[in-house]
């Protein structure tokens, strides 16, 4: 059943911290090719199901798989690139210096490092010191490592997170371009306005997907006019329809 | 294993090393400092130098590149960069190799400095050759660097790593054989010094410093490299790409 169209499908994946249910049997399938913006509040476990697809959370049951194999197999670690929370580059290296040593562990041509500063739009940086940098410049130079060696499907962990409306704008606009390219670019938010700019939206609550849509569906679905006050809607229906969630089954079992 | 990756990743330690001259400036002079102050302690008392100064050199650079290993890597690991890597093709024996071959550079520069300063400016007398005395530092160096590498897989903190001092260096320089010659020791504490690494380079610099020859200086000698080569065999099995 897996269709050559999903980059990302997952199956009743459990992960457990300590003794509490991060996930408690999550599936899910992401399709190939678009933005697709994964946005839910902080704590609600994005980043762990950005870290399971990228192969390095522990997982407790379940499968994920990418592009048909499973997540983080070797065969995989050209093809998928993972941009922590937190932009996780070497703050006192030059942007150049940054972007050369993961080419070189990734194997990418030495000319992806220019392709790469141009598109990302810090070619007149290069030779900074990133610690330098504005946050803007800095979470670019992030995105640029995973862009290096033209990965498939880019996974970005709250790559906007602390930026001004302006640059989170210009970082969406990237996005799109980078996908239009016919990468799969894979984003977590907590800032729900963001929601509209994606292709798809996947929203994520306590460890659930509470919604697989598009934006417009959901503004649809929901009669509001802001992903804000739809997400709200959205959670209203959640509690009022489910009753069995994972905290009153708990409960219940007490 | 890829020596490519390993080469990238000893090429980017460098170059954030390079980043930061005040860390490289205290990381080669740094023990020359010391040797400096205890030659200046015991100058009025001869042969006192000459009896222990060599054990000094086996000492500081062991220290120092515990320290700086162990720290340098646990930042790797806090700021999110190891986690990116871990996604990558890059193999967790490169990464340690990547390390372990930049701060065996700094060790061996570090090692070399120290030895002069000991032997040219504050007169240290060895009886064997001095090369022996300067490969005996070199490795002693090394060996910190294997151990700190390991330890960094143990600590969550900066604060933990320092507190790996006390316990992992502390008992190898009391059981080392530098306050107590190893064979007047009660006999528990001579058969645990004999299973720490230190206690062996002590062991090689004392017979540098004897002028001994062939075995008496190589046994040791090799049973320290055993020991870092261990160590940097067990750092990456400590690595892991799925982590809780």
């Amino acid at each position: 059943m897996v269709n050559n169209a999903d980059a990302v499908v997952i199956d009743g994946l459990r992960v457990r911290r300590g003794r509490r249910d991060v996930f408690d049997g999550l599936s899910l399938r992401i399709p190939r090719g678009e933005v697709i913006g994964l946005l839910g509040p902080s704590g609600c476990g994005k980043t762990t199901l950005l870290r399971a697809i990228v192969g390095v959370q522990r997982t407790h049951g379940g499968s994920v798989e990418v592009f048909g194999e499973p997540a983080g197999s070797r065969g995989l670690r050209h093809r998928v690139s993972y941009g922590t929370q937190g932009s996780a580059v070497y703050t006192d290296l030059t942007v150049r210096e940054n972007l050369r040593y993961f080419a070189s562990v990734l194997g990418a041509p030495r000319d992806d490092v220019d392709r790469v500063l141009t598109r990302v739009g810090l070619a007149a940086h290069a030779n900074r010191s990133v610690d330098a940098l504005s946050g803007g410049q800095v979470n670019r130079v992030s995105l640029g490592a995973a862009l290096l060696g033209e990965p498939e499907l880019v996974v970005l962990d709250e790559p906007t997170v602390g930026l001004d409306p302006v640059l989170r704008a210009e970082l969406w606009g990237l996005f799109r371009e980078i996908a239009d390219a016919g990468t799969t670019m894979l984003v977590s938010s907590h800032v729900m306005d963001e929601a509209l700019r994606c292709d798809r939206l996947l929203l994520m609550r306590d460890g659930r997907i509470i919604a697989d849509t598009t934006p417009r569906r959901l503004l649809a679905d929901t009669g509001q006019t802001d992903a804000e006050a739809a997400f709200l809607a959205l959670i209203e229906h959640d509690t009022g329809g489910h009753h069995e969630t994972r905290r009153s089954r708990r409960e219940e079992e007490r | 294993m890829n020596p490519r990756r390993s080469f990238a990743t000893a090429g980017r330690v460098l170059q954030q090393l390079r980043h930061d001259p005040r860390s490289i400036a205290l990381m080669l002079i740094a023990p020359s400092l010391l040797v400096g102050l205890f030659a200046w302690l015991f100058a009025d008392q001869e042969g006192i130098f000459d009896r222990f100064g060599g054990a000094i050199l086996a000492l500081f650079p062991f220290i120092v590149m515990f320290l700086i290993t162990s720290i340098t890597t646990l930042r790797e690991r806090r700021s999110g960069t190891l986690e990116r890597l871990m996604t990558t093709p890059l193999a967790k024996a490169d990464f340690i190799l990547g390390y372990a071959l930049a701060f065996g550079l700094m060790a061996i520069l570090q090692a070399v400095i120290t030895v002069a300063f000991a032997v040219y400016v504050c007169g240290l007398t060895v009886d064997g050759p001095l090369w022996q005395l300067g490969l005996v530092a070199v490795v002693d160096a090394v060996l910190g660097t294997a151990l700190g590498l390991l330890a960094s897989a143990f600590a969550s903190t900066e604060f933990q790593a320092v507190q790996f001092m006390p316990v992992l260096v502390f008992p190898q320089i009391i059981l080392g054989g530098l306050f107590m010659p190893r064979d007047q020791m009660p006999d528990v504490l001579y058969a645990i010094s004999d299973w720490l690494p230190l206690s062996h380079a002590i062991d090689a610099i004392e017979a540098v410093a004897a002028g001994d020859e062939g075995w008496d200086v190589g046994a040791p000698l090799l049973i320290v490299v055993a020991f870092a080569v261990g160590f940097l065999v067990l750092a990456p099995l400590t690595l892991r790409r799925r982590t809780p």
